[in-house]
């Protein structure tokens, strides 16, 4: 089987370009492509459009590509906790939409599975539905929603084989595999990267087809936002 | 008046055994603490998660274990794990047996707004449009008023609404009120110490009030 294993993130980033639609996997800090998003900041990319649930925080995940201006576009569910968001946000120099959590989700997966668009009741009635196309299923309203899809889905597992099959760890699943499937260059971060035949096939819940670069990630902080603890 | 705890005793008693339950954030998380020890139910989170447990003691702190609010937990026995995409199929596909969660409004049709205050930093609505607008029972945990004395249970939500004609029943610091078919809020119980007319002074919507209307049972 052809191997997919390059050596690190700017390897796996080297053709990403200005103003290209990246979608980045995670829920808040959970299960972040860290060692992606310190190559992207390296690299210096600008003009991106980012589709992640979230906007990172301050100092920590997306909220590195913010600081440094790199993002044009946000398309989020929730982008509190984040103060320099707000600032970028009030000035106008950055674009956000919002849309909320299951839509966007479902919106990847359609974007991967070559669904361009279907109908939810989320929305129904809000902001959310202006200028989109209500239709009446069994006495219950509904809107229509586009697919999305990426030029670059860039995704964190916990392990990877060097085919690309990946299994992920508690919630850091989040929506990482449905990104996997949306990009047209899926890279893969994993914190384990093993050799083929050593991940059970049963277990696998992002098949390698997905996904076009895997590479060993490493220094995980795996920053918490929320530490709560019971005595 | 009740305090958020005693809001959240009284909701924990709407929790039946054997259910699915999505708990939002705030008030809505700490009706866990005060579900009876006989009645088994299963948590949901909504970056997912089926089966939340405690929270972790120090040592047990996992950073790939968080809830919808980002706080850290634990799993209890029998958990299950899953994408966004599959935990939000579970709640749009009428799964999730019940939703709790917080309001800033609610109409008297039954519409929430708890998303947005136009002219604030407007943070998003992450999950809580796709649940107000498939659970199958909704319950606020919510204040009757505002600090300075203006009613939250409207005629008309005044802002941006998160779902239309969703919620089915309220418990405030004054009141249990369900949200009648045909539109108003009927009134079910008062909390301790509380009269009927103060309530009817709270609420800007249409009232229904019939018979006696018992104090609640902590």
């Amino acid at each position: 089987m052809i191997s997919k294993v390059v050596a690190g993130p700017s390897e796996a980033l080297h053709d990403l370009f200005d103003n290209a639609t990246v979608m980045l996997g995670g829920f808040g800090l959970c299960g972040i492509p860290e060692n992606c998003i310190a190559a992207i900041l390296k690299k210096g990319t600008k003009g991106l459009t980012c589709i992640s649930n979230n906007a990172g925080v301050d100092d920590f995940g997306i909220g590195l590509l913010l600081k440094t201006r790199q993002v044009k576009k946000m398309i989020s569910s929730y982008v509190g906790e984040n103060a320099e968001f707000e600032r970028q946000l009030l000035s106008g120099e950055l674009e956000v939409e919002l849309i909320p959590q299951g839509t966007l989700a479902e919106r990847v997966r359609a974007g991967g599975a070559g669904i361009p668009a279907f109908f939810t009741p989320a929305g129904v009635g809000t902001e959310v539905a202006a200028g989109k196309e209500v239709r009446e299923f069994d006495g219950k309203q509904y809107l229509l929603e586009s697919w999305l899809r990426a030029d670059f889905a860039i995704i964190k597992a916990w392990k990877g084989d060097t085919a690309g099959n990946l299994v992920y760890k508690g919630t850091a699943r989040n929506f990482n595999p449905m990104m996997a499937t949306a990009g047209t260059v899926t890279v893969a971060e994993v914190e384990e990267l093993v050799p083929l035949g050593t991940l059970d096939p049963n277990q696998i819940h992002t098949p390698g087809i997905y996904v076009q670069r895997i590479f060993q990630g490493k220094n995980y902080e795996k920053r918490i936002e929320q530490r709560t603890v019971s005595k | 008046m009740l305090d958020k705890i005693g809001i959240a005793k009284r909701i924990a008693k709407e929790v039946k055994d054997g259910m699915y339950i999505n708990l939002g954030i705030g008030i809505p998380t700490l009706v866990a603490n005060y579900i009876p020890a006989h009645i088994q139910v299963v948590l949901q989170s909504e970056n997912g998660l089926l089966g939340i447990g405690p929270f972790p003691k120090e040592n047990e702190v996992d950073p790939d274990l968080i809830n919808a609010g980002k706080q850290t937990i634990t799993m209890m026995p029998g958990s299950a794990l899953f994408s966004s995409a599959e935990s939000f199929a579970m709640i749009r596909g009428g799964h999730v047996d019940l939703t709790i969660l917080g309001a800033m409004e609610v109409s008297e049709t039954g519409d929430i707004a708890n998303w947005k205050v136009p002219g604030k930093m407007v943070k998003g609505m992450g999950g809580a449009m796709d649940l107000v607008a498939s659970a199958k029972h909704i319950i606020v945990a919510m204040q009757h008023c505002s600090k300075d004395g203006a009613s939250k249970l409207l005629k008309k939500c005044t802002l941006p609404i998160t779902g239309i004609k969703c919620v089915k029943r309220i418990v405030s610091d004054l009141a249990v009120l369900d949200i009648l078919p045909t539109g108003g809020f009927k009134l079910l119980e008062r909390a301790p110490g509380i009269s009927v007319e103060q309530i009817k002074n709270a609420t800007e919507g249409r009232l229904v009030i019939e018979g006696n209307i018992p104090e609640m049972q902590l």
